[in-house]
């Protein structure tokens, strides 16, 4: 099957028109669900994902931890959000991803600012279209934060892959079926420190440094989206 | 050993050890990217179709394979399946507990699975009986029988011996029996962050310290074929670039020793 689908036209763009290092549009809207602390709706390219946050004593009391915060963070797909029907309910693929995003929360939110907490993530994809895993994140960043949870930084996220032998950023549905490698990267913007890396796929060490700096470049307008999302939320407009 | 994988390690503890490993040197007299002892068995359960018992330290880990036919998957019917499973046996650690697999057992076996796959150590297209209708189907069963850290390498390595010795019952089908072709050969090396250094293969006590585990695996190529930021904790971008370059390295040894 790989090789087999062109993924660069001749004239060297991508079959969705966009160039190697344009991202998909990306929109975030804090606030959608009324009865969650936080919460947090994003459309990133044709993904449509929505991040709410529950913060309140941990239950059962023996599952506390007296001097900080639990976090836990459920990334679950709708039946009707890819293609053939998701069977709901966790399994492996989301499993992992409900771990990876959990940690990258974990290593932003000031756990010790509250303790005996649990800090619920709830995080529903309800249009899947490859990059959901790093658009869940950084929804979740912003619900974490609409909440109000002391956070250290907004956790920002991107991928990069790898198509018909180039590094793309961003990579579509098509892109990720038939590419060659899927690398899903997030961090604390102000330090720059990674919080979330995986990679599948073939790379070497130069295309790896490739996609990584395809990346940096991206995220502060995604960190931009993220934080004109919480100040619109509050009518702030830029500047005042 | 602590009886909790959430155990209290003593600040003294914890800090003689970070100290010690500031100046290069582990408690158990290692150096920074150095590998426990490494013991494999190959064949150590002549039942399956291939096996390995490999024992990393006081880790120990058997992996067991079972090829069957089976029906492909509708989306490629030209491909053999090979599916790949770690159980964290009850037995391996007081907090384990027997019922469906956790989070943690869920995590290992994809990156697991990840690095063999994508290595394309297994050519499943030479898998096939009938095409659409019938191939080998490669059951991967890793199962850990004590817990001392650094999962994901005594699995990884444990997986790959299994593979490349693996026999396909050719006999069932009129055929002849014949040996897996396998055409990589992946080896994960897994790193800890302990204070600003990296670690190779961390016991458990090191793992309990730690801030942030990444797994990076590649195969004879050079190339990266899987990697996983793992836990709680962060990496700058030169950590991660270190622990690419230190993988390759100590890959290559432990491939030339041990999976040859």
């Amino acid at each position: 099957m790989e090789g087999n689908i062109k993924l660069i036209t001749d004239d060297g763009l991508r079959l969705d028109g966009r160039a190697f290092n344009e991202m998909r549009p990306v929109k975030i809207q804090t606030g959608v669900i009324e009865k969650a602390d936080g919460s947090a709706y994003i459309e990133w390219g044709a993904n449509k994902i929505i991040a709410a946050v529950y913060v309140r004593e941990a239950y059962p009391k023996h599952a506390q931890n007296i001097d900080r915060a639990i976090v836990k963070a459920r990334y679950n797909m709708s039946g009707y959000s890819v293609e053939e029907r998701k069977r709901p309910g966790p399994d492996r693929r989301t499993m992992e991803i409900s771990k990876v995003i959990t940690e990258a929360l974990e290593s932003t939110i000031v756990l010790e600012k509250l303790p005996r907490a649990e800090i619920d993530v709830f995080i529903q994809v309800l249009e899947a279209d490859a990059g959901t895993r790093i658009a869940s994140l950084t929804a979740s960043s912003v619900a974490v934060a609409d909440a109000g949870v002391p956070m250290r930084d907004l956790v920002v996220g991107c991928t990069a892959g790898k198509a018909d032998g180039k590094m793309v950023l961003d990579l579509s549905k098509d892109e990720d079926n038939f590419g060659d490698a899927d690398i899903p990267m997030a961090i604390l913007p102000r330090t720059g420190k990674v919080v979330l890396l995986q990679l599948d796929g073939n790379v070497s060490y130069e295309e790896f440094n490739e996609a990584v700096s395809m990346m940096m470049n991206a995220m502060p307008r995604i960190s931009e989206i993220q934080r004109d999302a919480l100040m619109n939320k509050y009518n702030i407009e830029e500047g005042e | 050993m602590p009886m909790d994988s959430n155990a209290v390690i003593s600040e003294i503890r914890k800090n003689f050890m970070l100290e010690s490993i500031k100046n290069g040197k582990r408690l158990d007299g290692r150096s920074l990217d150095e590998y426990r002892e490494i013991k494999i068995t190959e064949n150590f359960i002549p039942k399956a179709a291939g096996s390995a018992m490999v024992e990393l330290g006081n880790t120990k880990v058997v992996a067991g394979l079972k090829i069957e036919q089976g029906e492909p998957f509708e989306d490629s019917p030209d491909n053999g399946v090979m599916l790949l499973n770690i159980e964290l046996l009850p037995m391996a650690f007081p907090t384990f507990e027997s019922g469906p697999p956790s989070e943690q057992a869920v995590e290992y076996s994809r990156v697991v699975d990840r690095g063999i796959r994508e290595s394309k150590m297994i050519d499943t297209s030479k898998l096939v009986i009938e095409s659409g209708k019938t191939v080998w189907m490669i059951f991967v069963d890793i199962d850990v029988l004590n817990y001392d850290g650094n999962i994901i390498d005594a699995c990884t390595l444990a997986a790959v011996t299994a593979l490349k010795n693996a026999v396909i019952p050719g006999s069932k089908i009129g055929q002849k029996d014949f040996k897996l072709p396998v055409n990589a050969t992946p080896v994960s090396v897994t790193m800890w962050k302990l204070g600003d250094e990296l670690i190779c293969d961390a016991n458990l006590e090191e793992e309990q310290v730690s801030s942030g585990r990444i797994t990076v695996t590649i195969s004879e190529d050079g190339h990266i074929h899987a990697m996983q930021k793992g836990e709680v904790g962060e990496f700058s971008l030169e950590e991660i670039q270190k622990a690419i370059k230190t993988s390759s390295d100590i890959g290559n040894k432990l491939r030339e020793k041990y999976l040859r």
